[in-house]
């Protein structure tokens, strides 16, 4: 396993943010939105071009920071391509923001 | 549900993306798509070798484009910034282009100045006194202790980085890569390679030393 180039160099609004040249996450969610969205395309669940057009597509909405950009870019090709439902999300969602599940991270 | 206000650690609730986040996540790893652990290797991985990828992208392109090495040569932060990559105004890049007959290498004498936005964070030896003293005073010692011996022909040129001007070094392509994709020949230029303590080699030759 190694740094795929073209995650490494996502352009222009797009880009990845740093600082120093290393990746920044701002919170520990920041880091795991990233770590599903380049593992599920390096286990082949899409082509990380999908996903890059949909990142690309939700930073242009404006509005979110980068990474929830990047969440709701994930989350919407992870229900276009039926492999979560948007009911099962908020759900699940739902019980972790009453506490009523043990995190994953 | 337990609404026990005795506890020492009441749990925070998260936000809702953070829960949001925690539910993809956990319906993912459920569907058997990945696993927890997985994520923790691929963040790890891409916080701390993403820093030098940027440099190695820059000295693949010099070596399979002769007019963009001209221009990298020429003026760095331009070249770099052709490639997509960010450079902060005011600080000067300096790119020193190794040759049969001369090596270079970078320090910091004073601190520990870096070409950070094409190497990332420099590593620890990097900033530690010894390095930033010996490099200067027994450059072709310190260089075995990296286990890079120099024929005494090959000159070794000391670049002395400052807060103005950063230096990154241009290794020169090793022999058996003609061919290869840009793409692959990122993947061999380390980020020792570009501080010059390393000079890049082909995977498959390199056990035999």
């Amino acid at each position: 396993m190694s740094v795929d180039n073209s995650v490494a160099h996502l352009e222009g609004e797009a880009a990845l943010p740093r600082k120093n040249g290393e990746l920044v996450f701002s919170a520990p969610w920041e880091g795991r939105a990233f770590g599903l969205a380049v593992l599920l395309s390096e286990n082949g669940a899409y082509a990380w071009n999908d996903f890059r057009e949909r990142l690309v597509a939700e930073i242009a909405k404006g509005d979110d920071a980068y990474y929830e950009s990047w969440l709701d870019a994930l989350q919407s090709l992870l229900l276009a391509g039926g492999v979560v439902t948007a009911d099962e999300v908020s759900r699940r969602a739902d019980e972790y923001a009453r506490l009523e599940r043990d995190p994953v991270f | 549900m337990s609404h026990d206000h005795d506890h020492d650690h009441h749990p925070e609730a998260p936000s809702p993306v953070e829960a949001r986040a925690l539910a993809l996540e956990s319906l993912l790893v459920e569907k058997g798509l990945l696993t927890s652990e997985e994520v923790d290797r691929i963040v790890s991985m891409y916080e701390h070798d993403i820093g030098p990828m940027l440099g190695a992208r820059v000295v693949a392109r010099a070596w399979v484009d002769g007019p963009y090495k001209e221009r990298l040569l020429a003026d760095g932060p331009a070249a770099v910034k052709e490639l997509g990559i960010s450079y902060p105004d005011g600080t000067q890049l300096v790119v020193v282009e190794n040759q049969p007959e001369v090596h270079n290498v970078i320090v910091c004498t004073l601190c520990s100045c870096y070409p950070w936005p094409v190497l990332g964070l420099p590593p620890t030896w990097y900033k530690s006194p010894p390095y930033r003293s010996r490099m200067v005073r027994e450059p072709r010692t310190v260089l075995e202790e990296f286990d890079l011996t120099l024929p005494d022909e090959v000159a070794v040129n000391v670049w002395d980085s400052s807060s103005d001007v950063r230096y990154m070094v241009l290794p020169q392509r090793p022999q058996g890569t003609e061919g290869w994709t840009e793409e692959q020949l990122a993947g061999i230029v380390t980020r020792d390679c570009m501080i010059g303590v390393a000079r890049p080699r082909i995977p498959a030759e390199s056990g035999a030393r």
